[in-house]
Protein backbone atom coordinates (compact mmCIF):
# COMPACT_ATOMS: atom_id res chain seq x y z
CA UNK A 1 0.00 0.00 0.00
CA UNK A 2 1.32 3.28 -0.80
CA UNK A 3 0.64 6.64 0.56
CA UNK A 4 2.81 9.72 -0.87
CA UNK A 5 4.60 11.31 1.65
CA UNK A 6 3.78 14.62 3.87
CA UNK A 7 4.77 18.37 3.21
CA UNK A 8 3.31 20.45 5.64
CA UNK A 9 1.35 18.58 8.08
CA UNK A 10 1.11 15.34 10.71
CA UNK A 11 1.23 11.22 11.47
CA UNK A 12 -0.78 10.47 14.06
CA UNK A 13 1.00 7.30 14.98
CA UNK A 14 0.46 4.49 17.27
CA UNK A 15 -3.18 4.98 17.57
CA UNK A 16 -4.52 1.44 18.93
CA UNK A 17 -6.06 -0.75 16.54
CA UNK A 18 -9.98 0.18 16.24
CA UNK A 19 -9.82 3.67 17.37
CA UNK A 20 -8.44 5.30 14.13
CA UNK A 21 -11.78 5.84 12.62
CA UNK A 22 -12.85 7.23 16.29
CA UNK A 23 -10.35 9.62 16.08
CA UNK A 24 -11.21 10.70 12.30
CA UNK A 25 -14.18 11.40 13.39
CA UNK A 26 -13.93 13.30 16.02
CA UNK A 27 -11.23 15.69 15.36
CA UNK A 28 -13.60 16.58 11.91
CA UNK A 29 -11.20 15.09 9.51
CA UNK A 30 -13.84 14.35 7.26
CA UNK A 31 -14.30 17.73 6.72
CA UNK A 32 -10.86 18.73 5.75
CA UNK A 33 -10.18 19.52 1.85
CA UNK A 34 -6.66 18.39 2.01
CA UNK A 35 -5.21 14.91 1.78
CA UNK A 36 -6.13 12.78 5.19
CA UNK A 37 -5.44 8.99 5.08
CA UNK A 38 -6.59 6.75 7.43
CA UNK A 39 -4.88 3.28 8.11
CA UNK A 40 -5.95 0.57 10.06
CA UNK A 41 -4.98 -2.37 11.34
CA UNK A 42 -0.88 -1.92 10.10
CA UNK A 43 1.65 -4.00 11.79
CA UNK A 44 3.19 -3.15 14.89
CA UNK A 45 6.06 -4.59 17.27
CA UNK A 46 4.68 -2.57 20.25
CA UNK A 47 1.10 -3.20 19.34
CA UNK A 48 0.71 -5.90 17.34
CA UNK A 49 -1.75 -3.82 15.72
CA UNK A 50 -2.33 0.19 15.19
CA UNK A 51 -3.99 2.45 13.42
CA UNK A 52 -2.09 5.59 11.75
CA UNK A 53 -3.61 9.14 10.48
CA UNK A 54 -1.69 11.28 8.02
CA UNK A 55 -2.82 14.95 7.25
CA UNK A 56 -1.49 16.53 4.58
CA UNK A 57 -1.66 20.24 6.03
CA UNK A 58 -0.93 22.28 8.55
CA UNK A 59 -4.34 22.56 10.59
CA UNK A 60 -4.80 23.70 14.08
CA UNK A 61 -5.21 19.80 16.17
CA UNK A 62 -6.73 19.48 19.68
CA UNK A 63 -3.86 17.14 21.08
CA UNK A 64 -6.25 17.37 24.20
CA UNK A 65 -8.88 15.63 22.16
CA UNK A 66 -5.65 13.24 21.24
CA UNK A 67 -5.20 12.36 24.47
CA UNK A 68 -8.44 11.67 25.66
CA UNK A 69 -9.24 9.18 22.67
CA UNK A 70 -6.35 7.51 23.34
CA UNK A 71 -3.09 9.07 25.60
CA UNK A 72 -0.20 6.94 24.29
CA UNK A 73 -0.28 8.35 20.51
CA UNK A 74 2.51 9.95 18.78
CA UNK A 75 1.89 12.94 16.60
CA UNK A 76 4.62 13.84 13.96
CA UNK A 77 5.12 17.09 12.79
CA UNK A 78 5.80 17.73 9.43
CA UNK A 79 7.17 20.70 8.08
CA UNK A 80 8.50 21.51 4.33
CA UNK A 81 8.84 17.13 4.34
CA UNK A 82 10.85 17.68 7.42
CA UNK A 83 10.22 15.67 10.60
CA UNK A 84 10.36 18.26 12.95
CA UNK A 85 8.58 17.47 16.02
CA UNK A 86 7.95 14.10 17.71
CA UNK A 87 4.79 15.12 19.83
CA UNK A 88 4.22 12.64 22.72
CA UNK A 89 0.67 13.15 24.55
CA UNK A 90 -0.29 12.25 27.74
CA UNK A 91 -3.97 11.96 29.20
CA UNK A 92 -4.54 16.05 29.83
CA UNK A 93 -5.92 16.95 33.05
CA UNK A 94 -8.48 18.83 32.23
CA UNK A 95 -10.48 18.79 28.75
CA UNK A 96 -12.90 21.69 27.69
CA UNK A 97 -15.28 21.70 24.44
CA UNK A 98 -13.95 17.86 23.82
CA UNK A 99 -17.15 16.17 25.00
CA UNK A 100 -20.16 16.86 26.44
CA UNK A 101 -21.78 16.31 30.00
CA UNK A 102 -24.95 14.36 29.38
CA UNK A 103 -26.47 15.34 33.22
CA UNK A 104 -29.67 16.67 32.31
CA UNK A 105 -29.56 18.37 36.29
CA UNK A 106 -26.39 19.97 34.98
CA UNK A 107 -26.21 23.69 34.80
CA UNK A 108 -24.39 23.07 31.59
CA UNK A 109 -27.71 21.42 30.40
CA UNK A 110 -29.39 25.36 30.72
CA UNK A 111 -26.45 27.45 30.29
CA UNK A 112 -25.50 27.02 26.55
CA UNK A 113 -22.67 29.39 26.50
CA UNK A 114 -21.35 27.65 29.40
CA UNK A 115 -17.77 25.59 28.17
CA UNK A 116 -18.21 21.89 28.84
CA UNK A 117 -14.92 21.18 31.15
CA UNK A 118 -14.33 17.55 32.39
CA UNK A 119 -11.18 16.64 34.89
CA UNK A 120 -9.30 13.87 35.65
CA UNK A 121 -10.08 12.42 38.66
CA UNK A 122 -8.95 8.66 38.29
CA UNK A 123 -5.51 8.38 35.41
CA UNK A 124 -5.24 5.24 35.80
CA UNK A 125 -8.94 4.12 34.98
CA UNK A 126 -8.85 6.69 32.78
CA UNK A 127 -11.95 8.80 34.12
CA UNK A 128 -12.95 12.25 33.41
CA UNK A 129 -15.76 13.94 35.58
CA UNK A 130 -17.38 16.87 34.55
CA UNK A 131 -16.29 19.89 37.04
CA UNK A 132 -19.82 20.96 37.54
CA UNK A 133 -21.44 18.27 38.59
CA UNK A 134 -19.07 15.63 38.82
CA UNK A 135 -20.64 12.99 36.05
CA UNK A 136 -18.84 10.90 34.83
CA UNK A 137 -18.12 11.19 30.83
CA UNK A 138 -18.84 8.33 28.74
CA UNK A 139 -16.15 6.71 26.78
CA UNK A 140 -19.01 6.26 23.85
CA UNK A 141 -19.19 10.19 24.06
CA UNK B 1 -11.38 34.88 46.52
CA UNK B 2 -13.08 31.70 48.72
CA UNK B 3 -15.82 30.15 48.37
CA UNK B 4 -17.45 27.03 49.84
CA UNK B 5 -18.93 25.00 47.43
CA UNK B 6 -17.92 21.65 48.54
CA UNK B 7 -16.88 20.78 51.60
CA UNK B 8 -13.75 19.33 50.42
CA UNK B 9 -13.10 23.37 49.74
CA UNK B 10 -12.38 23.03 53.39
CA UNK B 11 -9.43 21.40 55.30
CA UNK B 12 -9.85 19.18 58.16
CA UNK B 13 -8.66 21.96 60.64
CA UNK B 14 -10.67 24.19 58.79
CA UNK B 15 -13.78 22.77 59.84
CA UNK B 16 -12.70 22.02 63.03
CA UNK B 17 -11.67 25.65 63.71
CA UNK B 18 -15.35 26.59 62.29
CA UNK B 19 -16.57 24.38 64.95
CA UNK B 20 -14.81 25.70 67.80
CA UNK B 21 -15.82 29.49 66.60
CA UNK B 22 -19.57 28.17 66.30
CA UNK B 23 -19.08 26.73 69.63
CA UNK B 24 -18.13 30.30 70.56
CA UNK B 25 -20.81 31.46 69.05
CA UNK B 26 -22.97 29.42 71.31
CA UNK B 27 -21.02 30.71 74.34
CA UNK B 28 -20.93 34.04 73.95
CA UNK B 29 -23.67 35.61 71.33
CA UNK B 30 -23.03 39.37 72.02
CA UNK B 31 -19.44 38.94 71.39
CA UNK B 32 -20.23 38.71 67.88
CA UNK B 33 -23.72 40.64 67.74
CA UNK B 34 -22.12 43.44 65.58
CA UNK B 35 -19.09 42.07 63.96
CA UNK B 36 -20.91 42.13 60.80
CA UNK B 37 -21.93 45.59 61.10
CA UNK B 38 -22.78 47.52 57.66
CA UNK B 39 -22.51 44.11 55.39
CA UNK B 40 -24.42 42.30 53.47
CA UNK B 41 -25.40 38.66 52.64
CA UNK B 42 -27.26 38.32 48.94
CA UNK B 43 -29.33 35.01 49.88
CA UNK B 44 -30.50 33.51 45.86
CA UNK B 45 -32.36 30.95 46.26
CA UNK B 46 -33.41 30.00 42.90
CA UNK B 47 -35.06 26.94 44.48
CA UNK B 48 -37.65 26.34 47.23
CA UNK B 49 -36.18 26.20 50.87
CA UNK B 50 -37.08 27.72 54.13
CA UNK B 51 -34.86 26.53 56.55
CA UNK B 52 -32.05 27.06 54.91
CA UNK B 53 -32.70 30.70 53.75
CA UNK B 54 -33.54 31.25 57.13
CA UNK B 55 -31.05 29.88 58.43
CA UNK B 56 -28.56 31.62 56.63
CA UNK B 57 -30.86 34.70 57.27
CA UNK B 58 -30.77 34.62 60.95
CA UNK B 59 -27.04 33.86 60.56
CA UNK B 60 -26.27 36.81 59.08
CA UNK B 61 -28.91 39.25 61.55
CA UNK B 62 -27.76 37.23 64.29
CA UNK B 63 -23.83 39.11 63.59
CA UNK B 64 -25.47 42.43 63.06
CA UNK B 65 -24.96 42.42 59.52
CA UNK B 66 -28.26 42.81 56.86
CA UNK B 67 -29.50 40.44 53.93
CA UNK B 68 -30.51 41.39 50.15
CA UNK B 69 -32.83 38.16 49.06
CA UNK B 70 -34.13 36.40 46.18
CA UNK B 71 -36.33 33.66 47.05
CA UNK B 72 -37.58 32.04 43.90
CA UNK B 73 -36.46 31.49 40.22
CA UNK B 74 -39.87 33.15 39.15
CA UNK B 75 -38.92 36.91 41.05
CA UNK B 76 -35.50 37.28 39.73
CA UNK B 77 -34.00 38.60 36.55
CA UNK B 78 -32.86 34.16 35.62
CA UNK B 79 -36.86 34.16 34.68
CA UNK B 80 -36.08 36.68 31.85
CA UNK B 81 -33.15 34.38 31.39
CA UNK B 82 -30.31 35.45 33.01
CA UNK B 83 -27.36 33.37 33.37
CA UNK B 84 -25.68 31.96 36.77
CA UNK B 85 -22.79 34.28 35.54
CA UNK B 86 -24.80 37.72 34.75
CA UNK B 87 -26.44 37.71 38.29
CA UNK B 88 -23.31 36.72 40.54
CA UNK B 89 -21.14 39.66 38.50
CA UNK B 90 -24.37 41.51 39.32
CA UNK B 91 -25.01 40.70 42.54
CA UNK B 92 -21.38 40.96 43.06
CA UNK B 93 -21.93 45.50 43.09
CA UNK B 94 -24.28 45.15 45.53
CA UNK B 95 -23.60 42.49 48.31
CA UNK B 96 -20.68 41.69 50.12
CA UNK B 97 -21.39 37.74 49.75
CA UNK B 98 -23.71 35.50 48.43
CA UNK B 99 -25.27 32.36 49.55
CA UNK B 100 -27.08 30.49 46.67
CA UNK B 101 -29.70 27.92 45.95
CA UNK B 102 -29.64 26.22 42.46
CA UNK B 103 -31.76 23.45 41.25
CA UNK B 104 -28.86 23.04 38.43
CA UNK B 105 -26.07 20.85 39.65
CA UNK B 106 -22.74 23.05 39.48
CA UNK B 107 -24.47 26.29 39.82
CA UNK B 108 -23.06 28.40 42.45
CA UNK B 109 -19.30 26.94 40.96
CA UNK B 110 -20.33 28.93 38.24
CA UNK B 111 -21.37 32.17 40.10
CA UNK B 112 -18.07 32.11 42.22
CA UNK B 113 -16.31 31.69 38.88
CA UNK B 114 -17.58 34.93 38.56
CA UNK B 115 -18.63 36.41 41.36
CA UNK B 116 -16.13 39.04 42.93
CA UNK B 117 -17.22 38.12 46.58
CA UNK B 118 -17.54 34.49 48.11
CA UNK B 119 -20.10 32.79 47.26
CA UNK B 120 -21.59 29.23 49.43
CA UNK B 121 -23.37 26.73 48.09
CA UNK B 122 -26.69 26.75 49.86
CA UNK B 123 -27.53 23.74 47.70
CA UNK B 124 -27.27 22.33 44.15
CA UNK B 125 -29.54 20.28 42.72
CA UNK B 126 -28.42 16.74 44.04
CA UNK B 127 -25.04 17.26 44.34
CA UNK B 128 -23.66 19.30 47.04
CA UNK B 129 -24.79 21.01 50.58
CA UNK B 130 -21.73 21.73 52.25
CA UNK B 131 -23.43 23.76 55.32
CA UNK B 132 -25.75 21.00 55.67
CA UNK B 133 -22.42 19.29 56.01
CA UNK B 134 -21.28 21.46 58.61
CA UNK B 135 -24.24 21.87 60.71
CA UNK B 136 -24.17 17.76 60.84
CA UNK B 137 -20.44 17.83 62.00
CA UNK B 138 -21.01 20.56 64.51
CA UNK B 139 -24.38 18.32 65.36
CA UNK B 140 -22.13 15.03 65.82
CA UNK B 141 -19.63 17.08 67.63
CA UNK B 142 -21.78 18.38 69.98
CA UNK B 143 -23.44 15.03 70.62
CA UNK B 144 -20.35 13.23 70.77
CA UNK B 145 -17.63 14.82 71.66
CA UNK B 146 -15.43 13.46 68.45
CA UNK B 147 -15.44 13.00 64.70
CA UNK B 148 -13.89 9.70 64.72
CA UNK B 149 -14.19 6.35 65.95
CA UNK B 150 -18.01 6.27 65.42
CA UNK B 151 -20.32 3.86 63.51
CA UNK B 152 -22.64 5.94 61.48
CA UNK B 153 -25.70 4.74 59.55
CA UNK B 154 -27.30 6.32 56.34
CA UNK B 155 -31.10 5.65 55.76
CA UNK B 156 -32.99 5.92 52.86
CA UNK B 157 -32.19 8.10 49.67
CA UNK B 158 -29.13 7.51 49.55
CA UNK B 159 -28.59 7.81 45.61
CA UNK B 160 -30.09 11.28 45.34
CA UNK B 161 -29.28 12.52 48.61
CA UNK B 162 -27.01 15.50 48.23
CA UNK B 163 -26.68 15.87 52.52
CA UNK B 164 -25.57 11.99 52.81
CA UNK B 165 -22.94 12.66 49.72
CA UNK B 166 -20.99 15.38 51.49
CA UNK B 167 -21.22 14.34 54.83
CA UNK B 168 -20.17 10.99 53.63
CA UNK B 169 -17.01 12.77 52.03
CA UNK B 170 -16.55 14.58 55.25
CA UNK B 171 -16.27 11.77 57.40
CA UNK B 172 -14.12 9.82 55.39
CA UNK B 173 -11.23 12.05 56.55
CA UNK B 174 -11.56 11.12 60.02
CA UNK B 175 -10.14 8.10 61.60
CA UNK B 176 -12.12 4.87 62.52
CA UNK B 177 -14.97 5.81 60.86
CA UNK B 178 -17.37 3.03 59.79
CA UNK B 179 -20.17 3.54 57.27
CA UNK B 180 -23.64 1.51 57.31
CA UNK B 181 -25.68 1.80 54.14
CA UNK B 182 -29.37 1.45 54.54
CA UNK B 183 -31.70 1.94 51.59
CA UNK B 184 -33.47 0.32 48.79
CA UNK B 185 -31.69 -0.98 45.74
CA UNK B 186 -33.22 1.99 43.82
CA UNK B 187 -31.90 4.44 45.93
CA UNK B 188 -28.25 3.15 46.99
CA UNK B 189 -25.33 4.99 47.29
CA UNK B 190 -24.06 5.69 43.80
CA UNK B 191 -20.91 3.22 43.07
CA UNK B 192 -18.43 6.29 42.11
CA UNK B 193 -18.54 7.61 45.35
CA UNK B 194 -18.70 4.14 47.33
CA UNK B 195 -15.20 3.86 44.75
CA UNK B 196 -13.71 7.21 45.09
CA UNK B 197 -14.49 8.15 48.12
CA UNK B 198 -15.24 5.10 50.57
CA UNK B 199 -13.21 2.84 49.43
CA UNK B 200 -9.91 5.33 48.38
CA UNK B 201 -10.13 6.64 51.90
CA UNK B 202 -10.11 2.98 53.37
CA UNK B 203 -13.63 3.36 55.08
CA UNK B 204 -15.27 0.06 56.42
CA UNK B 205 -18.78 0.05 54.85
CA UNK B 206 -21.39 -2.14 54.70
CA UNK B 207 -24.77 -1.89 52.53
CA UNK B 208 -27.65 -3.34 53.83
CA UNK B 209 -31.69 -3.18 52.84
CA UNK B 210 -32.92 -4.05 56.37
CA UNK B 211 -32.57 -1.19 59.48
CA UNK B 212 -33.18 -3.42 62.02
CA UNK B 213 -30.26 -5.56 61.35
CA UNK B 214 -27.96 -3.09 61.72
CA UNK B 215 -29.25 -0.66 64.30
CA UNK B 216 -27.40 -1.89 67.40
CA UNK B 217 -24.31 -1.15 65.86
CA UNK B 218 -25.15 2.36 65.16
CA UNK B 219 -23.52 5.71 66.75
CA UNK B 220 -25.47 7.78 64.21
CA UNK B 221 -28.63 6.99 62.67
CA UNK B 222 -28.62 10.15 59.93
CA UNK B 223 -32.36 9.52 58.80
CA UNK B 224 -33.26 11.07 54.86
CA UNK B 225 -36.13 12.01 52.86
CA UNK B 226 -37.18 10.42 49.57
CA UNK B 227 -37.58 13.57 48.31
CA UNK B 228 -39.94 13.77 45.25
CA UNK B 229 -38.39 16.95 43.12
CA UNK B 230 -35.34 14.79 42.28
CA UNK B 231 -37.42 12.21 40.35
CA UNK B 232 -38.49 12.70 36.92
CA UNK B 233 -41.25 9.69 37.78
CA UNK B 234 -44.09 9.98 40.23
CA UNK B 235 -44.46 6.79 39.40
CA UNK B 236 -41.06 5.97 40.82
CA UNK B 237 -41.56 8.30 43.95
CA UNK B 238 -44.75 7.11 45.27
CA UNK B 239 -43.24 3.34 45.21
CA UNK B 240 -40.05 4.17 47.17
CA UNK B 241 -41.74 7.31 49.52
CA UNK B 242 -42.22 5.43 52.62
CA UNK B 243 -39.46 2.63 52.26
CA UNK B 244 -37.77 3.49 55.75
CA UNK B 245 -40.44 4.69 58.46
CA UNK B 246 -38.69 5.20 62.00
CA UNK B 247 -40.82 4.79 64.72
CA UNK B 248 -40.28 3.79 68.37
CA UNK B 249 -40.32 0.29 68.08
CA UNK B 250 -37.67 0.25 65.86
CA UNK B 251 -35.03 1.84 68.44
CA UNK B 252 -35.53 -1.23 70.61
CA UNK B 253 -32.10 -2.39 69.83
CA UNK B 254 -30.65 1.32 69.24
CA UNK B 255 -27.83 2.11 71.83
CA UNK B 256 -28.63 4.43 74.43
CA UNK B 257 -26.72 7.26 73.26
CA UNK B 258 -27.59 7.08 69.61
CA UNK B 259 -28.03 10.07 68.02
CA UNK B 260 -30.53 10.63 65.15
CA UNK B 261 -29.93 13.37 62.46
CA UNK B 262 -31.93 13.88 60.08
CA UNK B 263 -31.26 17.26 57.50
CA UNK B 264 -35.06 17.97 57.74
CA UNK B 265 -37.79 18.96 56.42
CA UNK B 266 -39.48 15.13 57.25
CA UNK B 267 -42.47 13.98 55.31
CA UNK B 268 -43.13 10.51 57.61
CA UNK B 269 -39.90 9.39 57.43
CA UNK B 270 -39.71 10.23 61.36
CA UNK B 271 -42.55 9.18 63.43
CA UNK B 272 -43.27 12.26 65.56
CA UNK B 273 -43.95 10.51 68.49
CA UNK B 274 -39.64 10.21 68.65
CA UNK B 275 -39.49 13.59 68.70
CA UNK B 276 -39.36 13.02 72.73
CA UNK B 277 -37.02 10.71 73.00
CA UNK B 278 -33.36 11.99 74.49
CA UNK B 279 -31.57 10.62 71.24
CA UNK B 280 -33.48 12.80 68.82
CA UNK B 281 -31.01 15.36 67.45
CA UNK B 282 -32.94 16.63 64.39
CA UNK B 283 -33.78 19.97 66.10
CA UNK B 284 -30.78 20.49 67.63
CA UNK B 285 -29.29 20.52 64.15
CA UNK B 286 -31.27 23.39 62.87
CA UNK B 287 -29.78 25.05 65.56
CA UNK B 288 -26.59 24.03 65.12
CA UNK B 289 -27.24 25.23 61.70
CA UNK B 290 -27.67 28.34 62.02
CA UNK B 291 -24.37 28.82 64.48
CA UNK B 292 -21.74 27.09 62.08
CA UNK B 293 -23.18 29.42 59.01
CA UNK B 294 -22.58 32.46 61.57
CA UNK B 295 -19.27 31.15 61.86
CA UNK B 296 -18.75 30.53 58.05
CA UNK B 297 -19.59 33.92 57.09
CA UNK B 298 -17.26 35.46 59.21
CA UNK B 299 -14.07 32.96 57.92
CA UNK B 300 -15.12 33.69 54.49
CA UNK B 301 -15.72 37.53 54.82
CA UNK B 302 -12.15 37.96 56.80
CA UNK B 303 -10.59 36.19 54.39
CA UNK B 304 -12.21 37.85 51.58
CA UNK B 305 -10.79 41.01 53.42
CA UNK B 306 -13.76 42.36 54.02
CA UNK B 307 -13.68 42.58 57.50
Amino acid sequence: MNIDSIRNGFVIDHIPAGLGMRLYQLLGLDTLDCSVALIRNVGSKKLGKKDIIKIDAAIAINFDLIGYVSPDVTVNIIRDGQLVEKKAIALPKEITGVIRCKNPRCITSTEQELAHRFKLTDPEQHIYRCIYCETKASYDE
Amino acid sequence: MRNLIDIKDLSTEEIEELIAVAEDMIANPKKYAEICHGKKLATLFFEPSTRTRLSFEAAMYELGGNVLSVSSAGSSSAAKGESVADTAKTVSCYADIIAMRHPKEGAPLVASMNSTIPVINAGDGGHNHPTQTLADLLTIWREKGRLENLTVGFCGDLKFGRTVHSLISALSRYSGIKIVLISPEELKLPSYIQKDVLAANGIEFHQTTDLLEVMPQLDILYMTRVQRERFFNEEDYLRLKDSYILTPDKLKTAKADLSILHPLPRVNEIAVAIDEDPRACYFKQVLNGKYVRMALILKLLKEAGTL
